[in-house]
């Protein structure tokens, strides 16, 4: 019953890279590739799987690198299966995630 | 016990008497009775008994007091509220001792669709009530489908009490099934995952070994047990002038911690500056989170619960479970309550090709761990876990050492550490509330998302049950962050072995012993979980069971996605195919028309966040009609 932390890390550095991408495409392979199921539909991290990965995700060749070479528990996408063009288009869909309203306006999160 | 003064017939020549009866039939023209369920007699084997075995010539074909009554009687004096179990043929004395010499009143026959739904129902009522139910099952067949949630039970520590029906006596049996649903040794098959079984022999054997399984299963670490109740037993009737006795039933006190280990730890602890108390399956009774909130107020130390049971209030402000991490990293004493598993909770495990793990805490770090577990050690099954090293260890029940433990500290406490005392329960306040704005923040994102986002279910469910008497009855993680539990009632811990199908009758369970409180239960059930004996939901339907079913569909077994997709990553191929064989879509199963469908109110599926307050809101108007309701929630996968 160990509680495993879900950090935030990656989704509170500053974005230091831009890359251009499809973000419909991103979309589509955010689902297909499996990366929905640690971090959400919506990227928005899931309880003791991932991290939240957008809106504001971390910088490109950040993400990358650890995609490519995850120094935690997360699984290895390495470009045999997941292309640089692919991971950009998914960069480009962490980018088009929408910001939520703020903690204060949300009536059930004040209960 | 009173026993009959009228002339009885042992079951033996009861059965021959029959079995000659029934000999005659099939030699003058039938080959079988219609109807029959079993496969016939052989007209030649037939005819050899009634050579052999002549009827009497005055047959006694009834019996006042069968054995079963007697052991109904024992049941009754230990004091069991229910029974939990399908009909099963080898327990049929049993069975019709409880609905017609008991009046089906403590205890109450629940009538169940699946032995592991029974035993698993046990393991959540006994969560709730701090005792077991009895759980009846065949000895062979019923006892194979219970095993599943037997070994749950006995990883959580959670005591069960079964009977289960068998024939020894091969000279007896009802030709056919009655053969295949006998054994040598029925307790064999779970004894790995058992406390303690017996078969008893006689009537009298039963009583004495009833109440022995009772104590066992109640002396921490509690756990489930088992007692075969012979059909011959069950059906033949007591002796005239049988003296049969119901031992006294007097539970054992749990173990508490040896004196000097106790004034140890309390020295440790008192002395540190960075104290971590972590608890598991510490609090079993009410008693025990009122207990451990005074040793935590005493030091002012962080407290991480673990979720094994209802520890701690989520919403003190020495709960530190969102920081546990950083706590843990800098803690100079940490003590484990119950612990399960003490090595992975201050080690970093990686699951990657080559498996690697290290230490999370400072160097020097003292660990202490007072669990009963370390009193009943088995060695097939492993869910002991990998060895921590630990510098006090403490083979004791945790609750049990609590109130030793903090005069042990209490007595320590000098102006000075009070004083340091203090100021580190400021710290730890402030960090409580900035944890608990990030939580918040988190649970913002993927707000308005469809599928809903399992931090929007909880949300929505808490505000429509937050002022009532509620009791969460699941094991699910956005709750435990958001919801203010404070009551011991409130959770009910997780499954213990991790076994899928535990989650549903669990619930119905707990849900059977808060109703006679007048609590609202309610839980969060995962979709796969349910699949796996939905028969739940007709039991609580046909028992009136006030049970709020919210289900977390993600439409899939959602963690075996992500290790099939674990599996693909690493061996680079087809990272697109991990739903195959792990999802539980096309069709999509509509759980609200299968809820209607045994008879309990059913609401759904939900895709628009918006819709579900006012859905959740019409089934728990059912709910405080004593209704069980489900809502279908089409959800994130966590």
């Amino acid at each position: 019953m160990r509680v495993i932390l879900v950090t935030t890390i990656l989704a509170s550095l500053p974005l230091v890279a831009q890359t251009s991408g499809d973000a419909r495409n991103g979309r589509k392979l955010f689902e297909n590739y499996g990366c929905y199921q640690c971090h959400g539909h919506e990227a928005q991290g899931g309880l003791g799987t991932g991290p939240r990965l957008g809106p504001k995700p971390i910088a490109f060749a950040a993400l990358q690198r650890y995609v490519r070479q995850p120094t935690g528990q997360m699984p290895p996408y390495t470009a045999k299966v997941v292309s640089d063009k692919d991971l950009a288009d998914i960069y480009a869909f962490l980018q088009s995630v929408k910001q939520p309203p703020p903690v204060k306006d949300i009536l059930l999160l004040n209960n | 016990m009173a026993s009959s003064k009228k002339a009885s017939v042992g079951r033996r020549n009861f059965l021959k008497g029959t079995a000659g009866g029934a000999a005659a039939l099939l030699a003058a023209s039938h080959p079988a009775p219609a109807q029959s369920t079993e496969p016939a007699r052989s007209a030649s084997a037939a005819v050899t008994t009634v050579e052999r075995d002549p009827s009497p010539t005055v047959e006694v074909l009834t019996a006042d007091r069968p054995g079963a009554d007697f052991m109904l009687d024992v049941l009754k004096a230990i004091g069991f509220d229910y029974i939990f179990a399908n009909p099963g043929s080898s327990f049929r004395g049993l069975h019709e001792s409880v609905v017609n010499y008991g009046g089906n009143k403590n205890p109450e026959f629940i009538t169940c669709c699946h032995e592991e739904s029974s035993v698993a129902m046990a393991h959540g009522y006994s969560k709730i009530e701090g005792k077991p139910v009895c759980v009846f099952a065949h000895g062979t067949v019923g006892l194979q489908h219970a095993s599943m949630a037997v070994y749950n039970a006995y990883v959580d520590r959670a005591p069960v009490f079964m009977v289960i029906g068998n024939t020894v006596d091969a000279a007896t049996r009802r030709p056919g099934v009655e053969w295949a649903h006998s054994v040598q040794d029925a307790g064999v098959l779970v004894r790995d995952f058992t406390k303690w079984d017996d078969m008893p022999v006689s009537l009298q054997h039963f009583a004495e070994s009833a109440v022995r399984a009772y104590k066992i299963a109640m002396t921490p670490p509690t756990m489930p047990v088992l007692l075969v109740a012979d059909g011959d037993l069950q059906e033949t009737p007591i002796r005239p002038g049988e003296r049969l006795h119901i031992p006294k039933i007097t539970l054992a006190s749990p173990p508490q911690g040896d004196s000097g280990a106790v004034a140890e730890t309390a020295r440790l602890l008192v002395a540190a500056e960075n104290p971590v108390i972590i608890a598991d399956r510490c609090a079993r009774t009410p008693a025990g989170l009122k207990l451990l909130v005074e040793l935590a107020e005493t030091l002012q130390a962080p407290v991480i619960n673990q979720y094994g049971r209802m520890n701690f209030p989520s919403a003190h402000r020495l709960n530190q479970t969102e920081r546990a991490r950083t706590l843990i990293s800098n803690a100079d004493v940490i003590l484990g309550l119950e612990v399960w598993d003490f090595w992975g909770t201050v080690n970093n495990f990686r699951d990657q090709l080559v498996r690697t793990s290290r230490p999370i805490t400072k160097a020097g770090a003292k660990f202490i761990s007072i669990s009963a577990t370390d009193l009943n050690t088995k060695s097939n099954y492993q869910d002991f876990q990998r060895f921590p090293d630990l510098d006090l260890s403490m083979a004791a029940d945790a609750e049990a050492t609590l109130p030793a433990l903090i005069e042990a500290c209490k007595r320590l406490l000098s102006a000075d550490r009070k004083n340091a005392f203090e100021d580190r329960a400021k710290k730890l306040a402030e960090a409580q509330h900035e944890a608990r704005g990030r939580m918040l923040a988190e649970a913002s994102y993927a707000w308005d998302a469809s599928p809903i986002s399992t931090a929007r279910l909880a949300m929505e469910v808490w505000a429509q049950v937050k002022d009532k008497d509620w009791s969460l009855v699941s094991n699910t993680a956005w709750p435990q962050r958001l919801w203010n539990f404070d009551k011991h009632y409130q959770y009910i811990g997780g499954a213990g072995g991790a076994g899928v199908g535990y989650g549903a009758p669990a619930a119905l369970g707990a849900a059977i012993a808060n109703k006679k409180y007048g609590r609202v239960s309610v839980s969060i059930q995962n979709d796969g979980d349910l699949m796996y004996a939905p028969g739940v939901l007709w039991t609580s339907a046909h028992h009136g069971v006030p049970l709020l079913s919210v289900m977390h569909n993600n439409r899939a077994y959602h963690q075996e996605v992500m290790h099939l997709q674990r599996m693909a990553n690493r061996h680079q191929r087809g990272i697109d195919t991990a739903e195959i064989g792990t999802t539980i879509k096309n069709p999509n199963i509509d759980y609200a028309a299968m809820a209607r469908s045994m008879g309990v109110h059913g609401e759904g599926p939900i895709t628009d966040p918006n819709d579900l307050g006012p859905a959740l809101k019409r089934a728990l108007e059912a709910v405080s009609r004593g209704e069980p309701a489900l809502v279908d929630v089409v959800t994130q996968p966590r």
